[in-house]
Protein backbone atom coordinates (compact mmCIF):
# COMPACT_ATOMS: atom_id res chain seq x y z
CA UNK A 1 0.00 0.00 0.00
CA UNK A 2 1.24 3.44 -0.94
CA UNK A 3 2.09 6.06 1.67
CA UNK A 4 0.72 9.51 1.03
CA UNK A 5 2.06 12.78 2.33
CA UNK A 6 0.12 16.03 2.61
CA UNK A 7 0.95 17.15 -0.94
CA UNK A 8 -0.10 13.78 -2.42
CA UNK A 9 -3.44 14.21 -0.66
CA UNK A 10 -3.80 17.74 -2.03
CA UNK A 11 -3.08 16.45 -5.52
CA UNK A 12 -5.63 13.63 -5.20
CA UNK A 13 -8.28 16.00 -3.91
CA UNK A 14 -7.63 18.38 -6.82
CA UNK A 15 -7.82 15.56 -9.39
CA UNK A 16 -11.01 14.21 -7.84
CA UNK A 17 -12.59 17.57 -8.62
CA UNK A 18 -10.95 18.01 -12.03
CA UNK A 19 -9.13 15.11 -13.65
CA UNK A 20 -7.89 17.24 -16.55
CA UNK A 21 -5.48 19.31 -14.41
CA UNK A 22 -1.98 19.24 -15.84
CA UNK A 23 1.21 18.75 -13.80
CA UNK A 24 2.11 22.42 -14.37
CA UNK A 25 -1.15 23.61 -12.81
CA UNK A 26 -0.88 21.14 -9.91
CA UNK A 27 2.68 22.34 -9.34
CA UNK A 28 1.59 25.97 -9.26
CA UNK A 29 -1.17 25.23 -6.78
CA UNK A 30 0.92 23.20 -4.38
CA UNK A 31 4.31 24.87 -4.70
CA UNK A 32 6.09 22.23 -6.79
CA UNK A 33 8.06 22.45 -10.00
CA UNK A 34 6.29 21.01 -13.02
CA UNK A 35 8.59 17.91 -13.15
CA UNK A 36 8.18 17.31 -9.40
CA UNK A 37 4.39 17.45 -9.73
CA UNK A 38 4.54 15.16 -12.75
CA UNK A 39 6.65 12.61 -10.81
CA UNK A 40 4.13 12.59 -7.97
CA UNK A 41 1.19 12.09 -10.32
CA UNK A 42 3.09 9.28 -12.05
CA UNK A 43 3.92 7.59 -8.74
CA UNK A 44 0.26 7.74 -7.65
CA UNK A 45 -0.88 6.42 -11.00
CA UNK A 46 1.57 3.53 -10.89
CA UNK A 47 0.39 2.60 -7.40
CA UNK A 48 -3.10 2.20 -8.89
CA UNK A 49 -4.56 4.95 -6.73
CA UNK A 50 -7.16 5.85 -9.26
CA UNK A 51 -9.63 3.55 -10.76
CA UNK A 52 -10.90 5.53 -13.68
CA UNK A 53 -11.84 8.94 -14.97
CA UNK A 54 -15.48 9.80 -15.12
CA UNK A 55 -17.12 12.26 -17.44
CA UNK A 56 -19.40 14.56 -15.49
CA UNK A 57 -22.46 14.92 -17.71
CA UNK A 58 -25.71 16.71 -17.00
CA UNK A 59 -27.98 13.68 -17.32
CA UNK A 60 -31.16 15.74 -17.53
CA UNK A 61 -29.87 17.87 -20.39
CA UNK A 62 -29.09 14.63 -22.20
CA UNK A 63 -32.67 13.51 -21.79
CA UNK A 64 -32.31 11.14 -18.84
CA UNK A 65 -34.72 12.46 -16.27
CA UNK A 66 -34.79 9.53 -13.84
CA UNK A 67 -32.17 7.53 -12.00
CA UNK A 68 -33.40 4.57 -9.99
CA UNK A 69 -31.50 2.30 -7.63
CA UNK A 70 -32.70 -1.28 -7.56
CA UNK A 71 -32.08 -3.82 -4.87
CA UNK A 72 -32.33 -7.25 -6.47
CA UNK A 73 -32.71 -10.53 -4.67
CA UNK A 74 -32.09 -13.67 -6.68
CA UNK A 75 -34.98 -16.15 -6.45
CA UNK A 76 -33.35 -19.34 -7.49
CA UNK A 77 -29.88 -19.40 -6.07
CA UNK A 78 -28.02 -22.51 -7.07
CA UNK A 79 -30.13 -23.09 -10.14
CA UNK A 80 -29.03 -19.97 -11.97
CA UNK A 81 -25.38 -19.14 -11.80
CA UNK A 82 -24.36 -15.73 -10.55
CA UNK A 83 -22.23 -15.37 -13.68
CA UNK A 84 -25.27 -15.75 -15.93
CA UNK A 85 -27.15 -13.08 -14.03
CA UNK A 86 -24.14 -10.75 -13.95
CA UNK A 87 -23.46 -11.14 -17.64
CA UNK A 88 -27.08 -10.50 -18.60
CA UNK A 89 -27.57 -7.53 -16.30
CA UNK A 90 -24.28 -5.89 -17.34
CA UNK A 91 -25.36 -6.02 -20.97
CA UNK A 92 -28.38 -3.76 -20.39
CA UNK A 93 -27.34 -0.27 -21.55
CA UNK A 94 -29.60 1.52 -19.05
CA UNK A 95 -27.91 -0.30 -16.15
CA UNK A 96 -25.00 1.95 -15.22
CA UNK A 97 -23.55 0.09 -12.27
CA UNK A 98 -23.85 -3.40 -10.84
CA UNK A 99 -22.60 -4.22 -7.38
CA UNK A 100 -22.65 -7.59 -5.69
CA UNK A 101 -23.63 -7.03 -2.06
CA UNK A 102 -24.32 -8.99 1.12
CA UNK A 103 -27.42 -8.31 3.17
CA UNK A 104 -31.06 -7.81 2.34
CA UNK A 105 -30.30 -7.93 -1.41
CA UNK A 106 -27.82 -9.73 -3.60
CA UNK A 107 -27.22 -6.96 -6.14
CA UNK A 108 -27.49 -3.20 -6.30
CA UNK A 109 -28.15 -1.67 -9.70
CA UNK A 110 -28.10 1.91 -10.84
CA UNK A 111 -30.50 2.43 -13.74
CA UNK A 112 -31.11 5.54 -15.87
CA UNK A 113 -34.21 6.17 -17.96
CA UNK A 114 -35.77 9.03 -19.88
CA UNK A 115 -38.77 9.24 -17.57
CA UNK A 116 -40.84 7.02 -15.29
CA UNK A 117 -42.67 5.26 -18.11
CA UNK A 118 -39.35 4.56 -19.82
CA UNK A 119 -38.11 3.18 -16.50
CA UNK A 120 -41.16 0.94 -16.30
CA UNK A 121 -40.32 -0.42 -19.75
CA UNK A 122 -36.71 -1.18 -18.68
CA UNK A 123 -37.91 -2.77 -15.46
CA UNK A 124 -40.53 -4.99 -17.09
CA UNK A 125 -38.80 -5.97 -20.29
CA UNK A 126 -35.16 -6.06 -19.21
CA UNK A 127 -34.80 -6.44 -15.45
CA UNK A 128 -37.75 -8.67 -14.52
CA UNK A 129 -36.85 -11.05 -17.34
CA UNK A 130 -33.27 -11.59 -16.13
CA UNK A 131 -32.34 -15.17 -15.25
CA UNK A 132 -33.04 -15.91 -11.59
CA UNK A 133 -34.34 -12.49 -10.63
CA UNK A 134 -36.58 -12.49 -7.56
CA UNK A 135 -37.67 -9.68 -5.31
CA UNK A 136 -36.83 -6.18 -6.62
CA UNK A 137 -37.00 -2.95 -4.65
CA UNK A 138 -36.83 0.42 -6.41
CA UNK A 139 -35.86 3.78 -4.98
CA UNK A 140 -35.92 6.88 -7.18
CA UNK A 141 -32.85 9.09 -6.79
CA UNK A 142 -33.65 12.67 -5.75
CA UNK A 143 -30.20 14.07 -5.08
CA UNK A 144 -26.64 12.86 -5.06
CA UNK A 145 -23.44 14.18 -3.60
CA UNK A 146 -19.96 12.74 -3.92
CA UNK A 147 -17.59 13.47 -1.08
CA UNK A 148 -13.78 13.56 -1.26
CA UNK A 149 -13.51 10.77 1.34
CA UNK A 150 -10.92 10.26 4.09
CA UNK A 151 -7.93 11.95 2.45
CA UNK A 152 -6.76 13.41 5.75
CA UNK B 1 -30.43 20.95 -28.97
CA UNK B 2 -27.98 18.06 -29.32
CA UNK B 3 -27.54 16.49 -32.70
CA UNK B 4 -26.21 13.08 -33.69
CA UNK B 5 -22.59 14.29 -33.89
CA UNK B 6 -22.75 15.67 -30.33
CA UNK B 7 -24.10 12.38 -29.10
CA UNK B 8 -21.46 10.43 -30.99
CA UNK B 9 -18.71 12.60 -29.48
CA UNK B 10 -20.00 12.17 -25.94
CA UNK B 11 -20.49 8.45 -26.40
CA UNK B 12 -16.88 7.96 -27.46
CA UNK B 13 -15.44 10.38 -24.92
CA UNK B 14 -17.40 8.71 -22.15
CA UNK B 15 -15.91 5.34 -23.05
CA UNK B 16 -12.37 6.76 -22.76
CA UNK B 17 -12.15 10.27 -21.28
CA UNK B 18 -8.35 10.27 -21.55
CA UNK B 19 -8.11 9.87 -25.30
CA UNK B 20 -6.55 12.61 -27.37
CA UNK B 21 -8.60 14.83 -29.64
CA UNK B 22 -6.94 13.13 -32.63
CA UNK B 23 -8.11 9.70 -31.42
CA UNK B 24 -11.58 11.06 -30.75
CA UNK B 25 -11.66 12.53 -34.23
CA UNK B 26 -10.66 9.21 -35.82
CA UNK B 27 -13.21 7.27 -33.78
CA UNK B 28 -16.10 9.60 -34.57
CA UNK B 29 -15.15 10.68 -38.08
CA UNK B 30 -15.52 14.30 -37.01
CA UNK B 31 -12.63 16.67 -37.89
CA UNK B 32 -10.38 17.67 -34.96
CA UNK B 33 -11.25 21.37 -35.16
CA UNK B 34 -14.96 20.53 -35.12
CA UNK B 35 -14.42 18.21 -32.12
CA UNK B 36 -12.88 21.12 -30.18
CA UNK B 37 -15.67 23.47 -31.20
CA UNK B 38 -18.44 21.06 -30.33
CA UNK B 39 -16.97 20.07 -26.96
CA UNK B 40 -16.53 23.75 -26.10
CA UNK B 41 -20.16 24.34 -26.91
CA UNK B 42 -21.27 21.34 -24.83
CA UNK B 43 -19.27 22.81 -21.92
CA UNK B 44 -20.87 26.23 -22.39
CA UNK B 45 -24.32 24.63 -22.43
CA UNK B 46 -23.47 22.84 -19.20
CA UNK B 47 -24.00 19.39 -20.73
CA UNK B 48 -20.35 18.47 -20.22
CA UNK B 49 -19.46 19.66 -16.74
CA UNK B 50 -15.98 18.22 -16.45
CA UNK B 51 -14.00 15.10 -15.66
CA UNK B 52 -13.39 13.58 -12.29
CA UNK B 53 -10.83 11.12 -11.04
CA UNK B 54 -12.42 8.20 -9.24
CA UNK B 55 -10.12 6.96 -6.50
CA UNK B 56 -9.38 3.30 -5.97
CA UNK B 57 -9.90 3.23 -2.20
CA UNK B 58 -8.71 -0.37 -1.69
CA UNK B 59 -5.30 0.70 -3.11
CA UNK B 60 -5.22 3.34 -0.36
CA UNK B 61 -5.94 0.73 2.29
CA UNK B 62 -9.71 1.16 2.53
CA UNK B 63 -10.88 -2.33 1.74
CA UNK B 64 -14.29 -2.26 3.41
CA UNK B 65 -17.26 -0.58 1.70
CA UNK B 66 -20.72 -0.57 3.18
CA UNK B 67 -23.92 0.89 1.79
CA UNK B 68 -26.13 2.18 4.61
CA UNK B 69 -29.80 2.58 3.83
CA UNK B 70 -31.27 5.05 6.25
CA UNK B 71 -34.91 5.63 7.14
CA UNK B 72 -35.49 8.99 8.79
CA UNK B 73 -37.81 10.11 11.53
CA UNK B 74 -39.85 12.38 9.27
CA UNK B 75 -41.93 13.90 12.06
CA UNK B 76 -39.17 16.49 12.24
CA UNK B 77 -39.30 18.77 9.17
CA UNK B 78 -35.56 19.51 9.47
CA UNK B 79 -34.63 15.81 9.57
CA UNK B 80 -33.27 15.63 6.00
CA UNK B 81 -31.18 18.80 6.17
CA UNK B 82 -29.74 18.07 9.58
CA UNK B 83 -28.83 14.49 8.77
CA UNK B 84 -27.19 15.48 5.47
CA UNK B 85 -25.19 18.26 7.14
CA UNK B 86 -23.97 15.91 9.87
CA UNK B 87 -23.12 13.14 7.37
CA UNK B 88 -20.91 15.57 5.40
CA UNK B 89 -18.73 15.91 8.50
CA UNK B 90 -17.88 12.21 8.52
CA UNK B 91 -14.75 11.84 6.33
CA UNK B 92 -15.37 8.14 5.64
CA UNK B 93 -18.71 8.92 3.96
CA UNK B 94 -17.95 9.02 0.23
CA UNK B 95 -21.48 9.27 -1.20
CA UNK B 96 -24.72 10.80 0.03
CA UNK B 97 -27.91 10.15 -1.90
CA UNK B 98 -31.53 10.95 -1.15
CA UNK B 99 -34.43 8.91 -2.47
CA UNK B 100 -38.11 8.67 -3.02
CA UNK B 101 -39.10 5.20 -1.88
CA UNK B 102 -38.67 2.94 1.10
CA UNK B 103 -35.18 4.31 1.71
CA UNK B 104 -34.79 8.03 2.50
CA UNK B 105 -31.02 8.45 2.47
CA UNK B 106 -28.17 6.23 1.43
CA UNK B 107 -24.61 6.67 2.62
CA UNK B 108 -21.55 4.91 1.29
CA UNK B 109 -19.04 4.41 4.08
CA UNK B 110 -15.51 3.11 3.60
CA UNK B 111 -13.13 1.77 6.23
CA UNK B 112 -9.70 0.15 6.48
CA UNK B 113 -10.84 -3.02 8.25
CA UNK B 114 -14.00 -4.44 9.81
CA UNK B 115 -12.99 -3.27 13.34
CA UNK B 116 -12.34 0.18 11.87
CA UNK B 117 -15.78 0.08 10.25
CA UNK B 118 -17.35 -0.93 13.55
CA UNK B 119 -15.64 2.04 15.19
CA UNK B 120 -16.94 4.51 12.58
CA UNK B 121 -20.41 2.95 12.70
CA UNK B 122 -20.68 3.31 16.47
CA UNK B 123 -19.00 6.66 16.94
CA UNK B 124 -20.02 8.55 13.80
CA UNK B 125 -23.02 6.89 12.13
CA UNK B 126 -25.30 5.83 14.97
CA UNK B 127 -24.86 9.31 16.43
CA UNK B 128 -26.23 11.03 13.28
CA UNK B 129 -29.49 12.88 13.99
CA UNK B 130 -33.07 11.76 13.18
CA UNK B 131 -32.31 8.18 12.14
CA UNK B 132 -35.27 5.83 12.59
CA UNK B 133 -33.70 2.74 11.05
CA UNK B 134 -30.52 1.64 9.26
CA UNK B 135 -29.94 -1.35 6.99
CA UNK B 136 -26.47 -2.25 5.85
CA UNK B 137 -25.43 -3.82 2.58
CA UNK B 138 -21.86 -4.98 2.53
CA UNK B 139 -20.12 -4.48 -0.77
CA UNK B 140 -18.62 -7.70 -2.13
CA UNK B 141 -17.66 -6.90 -5.72
CA UNK B 142 -18.23 -4.35 -8.43
CA UNK B 143 -19.40 -6.03 -11.61
CA UNK B 144 -19.97 -2.93 -13.73
CA UNK B 145 -19.09 0.62 -12.78
CA UNK B 146 -18.62 2.60 -15.97
CA UNK B 147 -21.65 4.70 -15.03
CA UNK B 148 -22.01 5.46 -18.71
CA UNK B 149 -25.19 6.95 -20.13
CA UNK B 150 -26.81 5.10 -23.04
CA UNK B 151 -26.44 8.17 -25.28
Amino acid sequence: MIDLDAIDRDILRALQADATLKASELGRRFGLSQPAAWRRVKRLQEAGVWQTRRLDLDTEKLGFGVTVFLGVKLATKGRVSLEDFERAVSAIPEVQTVQHVLGLYDYRLRVVARDLSDFERVLRRRIMTLPGVGNVEANVLLSEERRPGPLG
Amino acid sequence: MLDDSDRRLLRHLQADPEQSMAALSTATGIPVATCYKRLDRLREQGVLRGQQMVLNWPALGFTVEVSLRVTLDKTNPRAFDELLAAARDVPEVTEIQTFLGRVDVRLTVIARTMPHYQEIYRARILTLPHIADIEALMHVATIKDAEALPI
